[in-house]
This record gives C-alpha cells, structure tokens and sequence, in this order.
C-alpha cells in the first residue's frame, strides 16, 4: 500500500471530473485526441478479477492489464469541463461533471506561487441581470398607433464622430434660400448601431478573425447594413489594409500600440479610409489590467503584424505617454485625427468606472470637437486573457454607468454631440436586440459587443466556469488559439454565416421592438418607453416604476 | 384626436368663423376646450399694429399683480379690451374672472431700440408674468406680442362662443390670420396653457397627433433657450423647435421639415445637398419627432404653413378662394366657411412637403 500523500493533486482538487465509463469504451481514443488541454489520458489499470470455475466454489484470482481513460492528476493540465471529449465519443462513455468540492482557486496559487489567469468571463454574480428587469412598457396605442414591423420602412443608423451643436454649424443662407456649408465639419459615419467589438488577431485565431471579417464584409456588400467591426489591438493583415474592404474597419490602437508600425506604413498604399479610429484606454472585463497576450498564442504570423519576438505581450493599464484628459485629447486624437486628414472619426473606449462620468464630461467639453465617441465598457463581457482577481473583482456594471453619462450631457444640453457606445454583458442571454435596444432607450446611440460573436461561432465557455482558457491558446473550438490543429477545427464558411444569420435575425428584431413604441428612427433616448417592476433599478435609471 | 384648423385671408375675418370652422369637426374632439390665436389683427386693434399686445386670463389679484409688473418695468398701457361676456346658465365653461387684452407702449428707454431687444422683452416680459401668476393659478399670460392675441379656456367650445359672445361676426374683433383647436389636453393634465395653440415670439404652432419623440425633444429642448419652458402637451415642441430652426438659427422654413421629420439615410446619399442635409440631422436628432402628427404654423411675418409626420398617419386638408385659404384637419369644416369654392382644388399635402401660404395667399409646395 502507498503511503497517503495529501499534498498529492487528484481530480477531487480540480474544478472539473472527469466522467467515465469503461464499459461503454471502445478505446478509439477519440477523446485523448481532441483534448486541447491534456487533461486526459490513455492508461493502464491492473485489475483484478475473483472467479470460480468448478462445480464447488473454489474462488481465484486473476489479474490483467486493462487500458482505460484516465483524468489527469496535474495543475497545468486539468481539465476545463469543455465537453470535447464528450462531444467526439461515440458511445457517450466519457464527459466531465462539476466539482463541487473544488480546491483548483488555493492549489493553483500554492503550486504555481502566481497569479491565475484564465479566459475573460465573469462568474462572480448569477443574479438576474439588471436588463431583464426592464421591459418594453410604452406600447402605442390608438392615438399614436403602432407601427407596422413588416410593412414600414425603419431607419436604423447610428452616428460614430464628433457631432457639432446645431448652433456652431458652418452653414450659411444662399439667395436661393439654401443652406451652404462654409467651412469643414467633423468627420461622422453613420453605422449600423451593432459594432462587433474589438477582438485582436492573436486573442482571436487567424481563421476566427477572418470568419468575423467575411461576415462583416457580407452584411454590408450583400445585405445592406453597414455594421463595423474593429480590429482589437492587434493590427490588421496588410492585405485587408490595402484592401476596399479596409472602409468596414475601425482600427483600434491600445496602449500596446501592437500592429500600429505597420497599419502606419501601409497608409500610403490604402485605397479606403478606415471606417474609424478607436483609442483603447481601459476594457470593462478587467478594468486597471492591461491586454495579456500570453507567449504561447504568439505565433509566427502574430509576430509578424505586430513586430514582436515570440513573447508574453502585455499592453500596459494605461498609456505611458498621458497624463491628463487634456493631454490624451491633444496628443493622441488630435495626432490620428491628422493622420488621415480629419477625414476618419477618432472615439474612445475607456471601462466602465465609478468616475466614467467626469472622464466623458472631460471629452464632451473639449473645445476641439475631435473625439468622436465614447465607447464605455462594463462589467459581465470580455474575451480576452486576464489575471482572475481582476475578472472576478474588478468592474462596473455598464447600465448605469451609460445612463449616468446619457444625463450628465443631457443636464448640459450636449447630448448626442458625443455618441454613447455601450458594452459589457450585452446579449448575454443570446437576445442582444432586446439588449441594444433597451440600452439605446436609456441614452446609448450603438452598443458594440464580442463575446456574443464568439459563441456565435461556437465558443462553449459560460459564466459558470466552463472552459474559460482564452488565455492558455488552446481553445478546443479553434476560436482563441493559434495552434493549427486546433484552428481547423473551426469552419470559417459557417462561422461567418451565423454571424450573418444572426445580425438578420437581430435586425428584424430591433423593428419587432421599434415597431409597437411608434418610432421609425432609434430610441435613443426615449426611457419614456422603458419601465420597471423593481423599484430600486425605476429609481436608478429614472423610468417608470410600475407593479 | 384633435381636429385644428386655420384660417388666411386678405380680408379681416371674425373668429365666428373659426367657430365655425371647428364646429362640424366636433365629432373628432371632444369638446373640452377652445384656443386660438389671431396674427394680423384688425378692428379695434388695427391701429395698434406696432405695440404689443398681452393676452391673459386672470383673478382679479392675478390682474392686480400683472399690471403691477408692467408698470414696474415702465410699460405703459395704451389700450384695453375687454370681451363682453354673456354667462347664461347652463354653458359648459371653466370661466376666469377676468379676460384681459391690453396693449403697451414699450418703457421709453426701449422705444428707439432695436427690434431684436425690444423682441427678448416681451418674451422676458411674459416669462416673468407667467411665472409671477403661477402661484395659486391667479392666472395665465399665453401671448405677448405686437398684433397677435390669444384666447384659450376650458369647455364646450360652442359654450365658449357664447359665452364670449363670438359666434356673432363684428367688426371690432378681427384678423387675417386664426388658428383654433377644440380639444383641451388628454395626453396631460388639462391645464389652460396645454391647449394648443402655442405661441412664442411672433410663431405659432398647433399639432394634430402624438408626438413619440416627447421626451427626447423635452430633454433637448430645456436647454436650448430660456423661453422652452412649460411642456405641458408633446405638441409644445413643434413650437419650440420652429422658433429654434427659424428665429435662432435662421435657417429657411423648408428645413423645419428636414429638422423635425429627417429624410432616410438612403435618400440623403442621393441629394446634392448631403452634407447639409445629414450635419443637420445629427445635430438636431433630438429635436426630430416621431409618431403621428400634422402640424400648422404661423410665422411672424403671418405666412402659414403645413407639414406631417413622415408617414402621414394624420389628414389635413387645404381649401382656398381668391381672398382667403383654410387649412384644416377635415374638408367638412372647409365646407362649412368656403362652400362656393372649387373643391377640386384642395390640397391633401403629403408626407415629404411643406405647404406655405404667403401674403399674397399665394400657395408653395416646398418638397423636402
């Protein structure tokens, strides 16, 4: 007999058990195989069977080599309950159940002596979200009677760029009583008010990324809708750069400034604006913790966009180069509004914060009319790699945080000259038009959202701890990894589909809840529509309460 | 739903015709009020073209402390009118004890001033009566301009005839230019200045429908000038945003239509004008309006005009003669006052235009 050694991992430390069953085994090894984490394997167990063969009992042993499927006992390889395994088995012997007992949060840090880092998912609070608790409550009704969702035609845009008051437009009256434009006004896009947030290429595989830009490039050459998707902080394929297709793309630089030495050389060779510009600042998964892209994602063609050795890539939490709202707004929006001519919009993405307000009060006051959105982060999103204690403990939900901003500029009567972009969560429960549109009610002018578009692909992580390793390079799903195996399990072709079949559905959607308020253009704005059985979320966003 | 109604003429017409107007569109109302407002005012207040006019509804402290005000800030009344009422038992009015046009000279340091000056008076004026009246309802200013007067009360507005004795045509009380309704507010509480029509430095606005877009243009609204206050019917905001498009921006009255019901993205992209077309929309969105609506409007110049909202989901007819055109919610009270005219060439305006008649009763379709 061994001797007990209960500092030993075994798979009751680990959030994940695996499940088996060797009757049911074929030992196709199917499973082994297709687990991008290791954390099974094939093994050899010594049994021992007692029989009798004679007429009176005469009990024997016998013992034999049995091979079977193991859980591995190792922190580095535990298993992330993903369900591949169970997924590839033909005969459902295999699948890997929840760990109550879990010891993974104090094992991990005793062994490794640093901090867990995992894919961006939330998975602190499991309360009813603050968006399913407001409802669609102002239906059109005889004097101002609905709209017709199939019949009616809707305008459903939303602006992205600096938006001047109506008052300081350079406009003059000409003899024919027309107005004239008499000096230059900032650059503003109308988009389609979803913008598929900014997912690097490095978190995202190549094939993902490509499948997201093909979707993108569909909805708007085929099906009308102008929806943008920006590019993380990763910098672009030189290829889309040079590209018509360029114009769909809001580039994105981050305090990493990865990508940007060669979306700066490519500029000469473009045969399109980009569809914007948007400074990172912060991220609403993990406020205060910088993008993490860890060495084992850095793959070669990463290393070439970005210019980097095969090495962890951390952005840092803040720009090094800025100080105040002052100098970020002159430096860094001033510098790339110049750079392609004050002809492409230049917003901002910071995190949702207890602060957002003085930060968005800052911007909205700039007497320079160059920051053309504010992209306001929240809590419950995010895709990316971080270290777990800011996942978990760090962030501010986005409803409030968006609504106080909608009324800070509206108590200044500046509403709307900065554009509202919301995230964080949205479409969490798979109804993102329900989402956006209650987002837009409360003073939002677009959302923009990621992780929806990773499960549209087929991303099998939740909320509850399930998969989550973003971070490690493995995904089993080919969505965030480089590894080729693993990336060619995605199916681009249909990947890009959903993507298309889901902004179609969204987009009827939007006109099924546009429709019955009596609005033919967004309602952005209109919390009149919106309404309340909890009194303390009425009280907060300022709408009706109602029981 | 309201019925409105509006009526244009080279000559001086009585407001029995506005009675009239209205009276066979009763069915559509519900015979809860009347309001209007006359523009280019004839009779005993022909000579008086100049001087401003203030129109209010008052207790007797409430006249008191009006007329204090104005003799505080140096105005100096040079007329006074007030209506003869016939209170029989039986009328179905809400009566104030007091009606009160009178009509000022402006306080002699304004006299030579500039007309832009003298303008903010009167408004800062009405603003400070309004608000010094407020209290405990002594009473309700609802104009304060030169040749313009407004009456407004709660009731049957066949009562309310009467009871001012307007369904008799004189020829002391008159005007070019009348708009009425005869509906008090229903969407909010029936307070006297809910009643459309509203008015505000020289325009005049009065709307047929519901505004969806209430809040947003509230929000907006508030903030752009002193004089938006108020808000106690959605349809205030077409007021707010002519004046605001018109007198503070100065832009022609054809972009009124393109403020408050924007053409589609599509459509812009077509227009040599885009780039006016598409700066104006995203910087007024929140003066754009939404639902069902038909507008009339008075300019200070007394041109009239018409527009609705984007899908024309509420009627509006124009009915003319060679001295006087009527615009108006149903053709049946066009009936009523212009029976010997050729129907045939009424007007049913659509959703992407704006009809305007000038001085000359001369008619313009301006399509946006």
């Amino acid at each position: 007999m061994e001797t007990m050694r209960v500092q030993s991992v075994t798979p009751n430390d680990m959030p994940w058990k695996i499940k088996y069953d060797a009757s049911r085994c074929t030992l196709c090894g199917s499973c082994v195989a297709a687990c991008s984490f290791r954390a099974i394997e094939c093994k050899v167990e010594r049994r021992r069977m007692v029989f009798s063969e004679g007429e009176l009992p005469d009990p024997q042993q016998r013992f034999s080599a049995v091979p079977v499927i193991r859980q591995v006992k190792d922190i580095q390889h535990y298993c992330r309950g993903c369900g591949i395994c169970e997924k590839v088995c033909p005969n459902d012997a295999i699948s890997p159940e929840r760990n109550q007992d879990t010891r993974h949060p104090i094992i991990t840090r005793c062994l490794g002596g640093d901090s867990i880092k995992r894919g961006g998912r939330k998975n602190l609070e499991s309360s009813v979200r603050t968006l399913d608790k407001l409802r669609i409550g102002r239906i059109s009704q005889m004097t101002d009677p609905s709209l017709d969702a199939q019949r009616h035609s809707f305008d459903m845009l939303a602006p992205f760029g600096r938006i001047l008051p109506a008052e300081t437009l350079p406009f003059s009256v000409d003899n024919n009583d027309n107005l004239q434009v008499e000096d230059s006004m900032p650059p503003v896009r109308w988009i389609y008010p979803v913008v598929i947030g900014d997912m690097s290429i490095g978190a995202l595989s190549w094939r993902m990324w490509e499948a997201v830009a093909m979707a993108v490039a569909y909805l708007n050459e085929e099906c009308g809708m102008p929806v943008r998707m920006c590019s993380g902080e990763g910098g672009v394929p030189v290829r889309l750069l040079k590209s018509k297709y360029l114009k769909y793309m809001i580039l994105q630089i981050a305090s990493g400034h990865f990508g940007w030495n060669r979306i700066a050389k490519a500029m000469p060779y473009m045969v399109e604006d980009p569809a914007g510009i948007l400074i990172k600042i912060g991220q609403g998964a993990k406020p205060g913790d910088g993008g993490l892209l860890q060495a084992g994602k850095v793959a070669e063609h990463i290393q070439a966009i970005r210019g980097v050795p095969k090495a962890d890539l951390l952005s840092p939490p803040n720009h090094q180069g800025l100080y105040s709202i002052e100098e970020s707004v002159q430096k860094m929006f001033l510098s790339f509004n110049a750079a392609f001519k004050f002809r492409v919009p230049v917003a901002i993405k910071v995190a949702a914060s207890a602060t957002s307000v003085s930060v968005f009060n800052n911007l909205v006051r700039d007497p320079y009319n160059i920051v053309g959105g504010f992209f306001l982060d929240g809590i419950d999103g995010g895709t990316g790699a971080a270290h777990e204690v800011s996942l978990d403990h760090t962030g501010h939900p986005i409803v409030s945080k968006l609504r106080d901003c909608y009324q800070a500029a509206t108590a200044q009567g500046r509403q709307g000259q900065i554009p509202l972009w919301a995230a964080g969560g949205l479409g969490k429960t798979g109804d993102l038009a329900a989402d956006a549109f209650k987002m837009m009610c409360l003073g939002a002018n677009g959302v923009f959202t990621g992780k929806l578009i990773l499960q549209m692909a087929g991303c099998v992580g939740n909320d509850m701890g399930r998969c989550n390793a973003c971070n490690t390079g493995l995904c089993p799903v080919g969505i965030t990894t480089q590894e080729s195996a693993l990336v060619h399990r995605l199916d681009v072709d249909r990947v890009a589909q959903n993507i298309v079949n889901y902004f179609l559905a969204m987009d009827t959607e939007f006109k099924k809840l546009m429709a019955p308020i009596g609005n033919s253009s967004l309602p952005v704005g209109r919390s009149d529509a919106l309404i309340s059985t909890d009194r303390a979320v009425a009280d907060r966003l300022d709408i009706q309460y109602v029981c | 739903m309201c019925r409105i109604g509006a009526i244009k003429s080279s000559n001086y017409v009585h407001p029995s015709q506005a009675l009239k107007l209205m009276e066979s569109q009763q069915k559509g109302h519900d015979n809860s009020g009347f309001a209007m407002v006359m523009h280019d005012l004839g009779g005993i207040f022909e000579n008086y073209k100049h001087l401003p006019t203030l129109s209010m509804a008052c207790t007797d402290e409430g006249l008191k402390l009006a007329e204090d005000i104005m003799h505080e800030a140096g105005f100096q009344r040079v007329m006074q009118w007030v209506p003869e009422t016939d209170p029989q038992p039986g009328l179905d009015i809400h009566a104030m004890p007091n009606y009160v046009f009178e009509t000022f000279d402006y306080p002699r340091y304004f006299r030579n001033g500039e007309q832009q000056e003298k303008e903010e008076l009167l408004l800062d004026m009405r603003l400070k009566l309004r608000k010094a009246l407020e209290e405990n309802e002594q009473g309700f200013v609802y104009s304060f301009w030169p040749d313009v007067v407004t009456l407004k009360e709660i009731g049957d507005p066949r009562d309310i005839g009467t009871y001012f004795k307007l369904w008799t045509p004189d020829d002391k009380f008159t005007a070019k230019v009348i708009t009425a309704q005869c509906r008090q507010n229903t969407n909010y509480d029936i307070v006297r200045y809910a009643a459309h029509p509203f008015f505000m430095q020289g325009y005049t606005a009065l709307a047929n429908g519901e505004n969806t877009f209430y809040l947003k243009n509230v929000e907006a609204q508030r903030k752009l000038h002193r004089g938006y206050i108020g808000f106690e019917s959605d349809s205030q905001c077409f007021l707010y945003t002519l004046h605001y498009v018109h007198r503070e921006l100065r832009w022609p009255l054809r972009y009124y239509k393109h403020v408050v019901t924007p053409l589609p993205f599509d459509d812009i992209e077509r227009r040599e004008d885009k780039e006016q077309l598409l700066a104006l929309r995203q910087s007024l969105a929140h003066l754009e309006i939404n639902g069902p609506n038909t507008i009339i409007g008075v300019l200070p110049d007394f041109t009239m005009f018409t527009c609705c909202d984007a899908k024309k989901l509420r009627p509006v007819v124009i009915g003319r003669t060679d001295d006087t055109v009527v615009i108006s919610s149903e053709v049946c009270g066009i009936n009523d006052i212009l029976p010997d005219r050729d129907w045939e060439t009424d007007i049913y305006p659509h959703e992407r235009e704006i009809v305007a008649i000038d001085n000359n009763l001369e008619v313009q379709r301006w399509r946006q």
